[in-house]
């Protein structure tokens, strides 16, 4: 591996667990469409900054392009609050808008420099190793590894200040409101976050990624968890894997950087969709499944329970009586049998204390929904699961 | 009786969008009173609520907590909103959601410790949840959530209660456990405001009163003035036959 190969896998690492951390919250706050609008919008504040500094890495273009992006925001909100509009529409309102007079601006005065809508959208991370920090005279690496490795630094040291703000603001504004933690205050900080790493990302990764990055790794690890900070630690190591798989996979089919990456992260989302152990796919499939059977054992107990009459409970009468396909009786027997809530003798099914018992607590759960003493029986059955 | 005032509401009005909510509202809530605000849909019980806890700003008018504002006095209060108005989604767990209640008196930046879990795994306790502390929100009932809330807010150890419809959607044997908390809450001599739905349990639960609909239609003892007539000026339908035998 080159030096400049291994410079590229950190540039990306390192972008995508900015990109990770707020977008965790914006997720969680349902509003993952902002990244997207933000990424284009800056695009504006990117040329004029341009224009001023004649460098892609200057702060004052920095500055402009956040500005620009927080400034989509107020007006996405402005637009929203004015009740004429759903919000999905004014973020369509506004990107788009602020995009074009981007892609107008550059069109009529940077038709021959290194700033064009592709490389706005899409980037070259490849490029990134030339584009070197010079002090005096010594080389200190690529300056899109200094910009994005400031920019993380300040997005960690931000979070760790105010995780507990986040969190409460992310969840319940209107405890945060109450307590005095200014959810709006909480908001825009978010904001400008989201606006600086995009901003400092677009150089090398380009805006279409930077939105990949936000959204995909919390999406697929928001599958996974139940705990907020592991859901920041694990989108981050995601956002990692899927930069460095995708990376060697466009190596290897020599093809765009940006492109395999999000690629590998949808990829990733849907393996973890089809297989994540309790909200996958697959899961959910078998709990319902599952669920099926059990309320189908529990409507055969409870005709065990109504009916002293052998012939109802005769195992060869079963189907006449419950209209049941073979195979369904089958199982539904098999299920109660093995929980030892039946028991057969001379082919009449009885139940057995524990399934008379199981019966009649089931009923009265599903009847008026006190549970606090069937926690135990949640455990074996899906049912009394939410 | 009660002299000392806790909540003082003076003309407060409140407008979305120019379309008043609340329209001069005067109002003053006595220390030690279990009080549910009443009225129908749109009435503006919960924006009230809101607005005395400086969640919206009102058009005009001052709300005061024992005489001081009620940014001075935000450690007295504590506030149960709508189980509805969060994401039971969210990635945490009781424990954690009980714990936020402690936020308020650690303020900005301060991390919660070992303390504040110590007061969080007691209001759990007391809200019969304990057994439920790692589990995810999402896990829960409609009444267990409504519980963590509950524990969320006594964690606080405030002087008023405010709770946005806690018997919204919960069973029987929590709305009987919230309203044995409420009551010993009362008890310990803190005031508490309820934002109620369910007209017929008001004599049982509560022993103040106020109606309201956009304007406060009355306020007082419930045995004075949960009446027809009261109901029927809120309302606007005639209580005669329904509610009160």
């Amino acid at each position: 591996m080159t030096n400049a190969q291994l410079e590229i896998q950190i540039i990306l690492s390192l972008v995508a667990v900015a990109c990770a951390l707020p977008g965790v919250f914006l997720v969680l706050r349902k509003m993952a469409l902002i990244s997207d609008a933000i990424s284009h919008s800056i695009l504006p504040g990117i040329v004029i900054g341009f224009f001023i500094t004649q460098d892609l890495a200057s702060p004052l273009l920095i500055l402009m392009a956040t500005l620009t992006g927080v400034l989509t925001v107020v007006l996405v909100e402005y637009i929203q609050k004015t009740g004429l509009v759903k919000e999905d529409t004014a973020i369509g309102l506004v990107f788009p808008a602020l995009f074009s007079l981007g892609v107008i601006l550059i069109a009529r005065n940077a038709g021959d420099v290194h700033l064009d809508v592709d490389a706005v959208l899409l980037g070259e991370v490849a490029f990134a190793p030339f584009d070197r920090w010079m002090y005096n005279g010594i080389d200190m690496g690529p300056k899109s590894l200094w910009m994005i490795g400031t920019i993380l630094s300040v997005s960690i040291i931000m979070l760790m200040m105010f995780y507990k703000e986040l969190k409460i603001a992310t969840f319940d504004a209107g405890l945060a409101a109450s307590l005095g933690f200014t959810p709006i205050g909480i908001h825009y900080g978010l904001m400008t976050i989201s606006s600086v790493t995009t901003v400092g990302a677009f150089d090398a990764i380009g805006a279409i990624l930077v939105v990949a990055f936000m959204i995909v790794p919390p999406a697929c690890v928001y599958l996974l968890t139940t705990n907020l900070k592991k859901m920041l630690i694990g989108s981050s190591l995601v956002g990692i894997f899927a930069s460095i798989t995708g990376y060697w996979v466009a190596h290897v089919l020599d093809t765009s950087i940006a492109g395999t990456i999000a690629t590998v992260l949808g990829l990733l989302f849907f393996v973890v969709y089809l297989f994540a152990p309790n909200k996958g796919y697959i899961s959910q499939w078998y709990k319902t499944k599952q669920q099926k059977t059990e309320v189908a054992m529990l409507v055969f107990m409870l005709h065990l329970a109504n009916h002293e009459d052998e012939s109802e409970r005769n195992i060869n009468h079963l189907q006449e009586h419950i209209n049941w396909t073979k195979q369904r009786a089958k199982k539904v027997l098999k299920l109660a049998s093995q929980n030892n809530m039946i028991e057969i003798e001379d082919g009449v099914i009885n139940l057995t204390v524990k399934g008379l018992s199981f019966t009649e607590k089931a009923i009265s759960y599903i009847s008026d929904n006190k549970n606090s003493e069937l926690e135990g029986i949640k455990q074996n059955f899906f049912l009394f699961r939410g | 009786m009660e002299d000392k005032i806790a909540i003082a509401i003076d003309d407060l009005t409140v407008a979305y969008n120019y379309k008043p909510v609340l329209w001069d509202i005067d109002l003053q809530i006595p220390e030690g009173v279990l009080m549910a605000i009443v009225g129908p849909n749109g009435a503006g019980k919960s924006t009230l609520l809101k607005s005395i806890l400086d969640i919206i700003k009102p058009l005009a008018g001052t709300v005061t907590v024992y005489e001081k504002p009620y940014k001075k006095q935000r450690h007295l209060v504590a506030y149960v909103p709508q189980k509805g108005s969060v994401d039971w989604d969210f990635p945490t767990t009781a424990l954690d959601v009980v714990m936020m209640g402690t936020y308020g008196s650690l303020g900005w930046i301060k991390r919660p410790g070992k303390a504040e879990k110590k007061l969080a795994l007691e209001a759990l306790e007391k809200v019969g949840m304990l057994t439920f502390q790692d589990r995810q929100i999402s896990q829960l009932s409609g009444g267990q959530q409504q519980r963590i809330f509950l524990a969320r807010a006594l964690v606080q150890n405030a002087a008023i209660y405010f709770m946005d419809e806690p018997f919204q959607g919960v069973d029987a044997t929590t709305e009987k456990a919230i309203i044995q908390i409420l009551k010993e809450l009362r008890k310990a001599g803190k005031t508490v405001v309820v934002v109620h739905h369910d007209l017929q349990t008001v004599p049982e639960y509560f022993d103040w009163v106020t109606f309201l609909n956009v304007k406060k239609i009355a306020t007082g003892p419930v045995a004075q003035i949960f009446n027809d007539d009261n109901l029927t000026k809120t309302y606007g339908i005639n209580y005669k036959t329904s509610i009160v035998e």
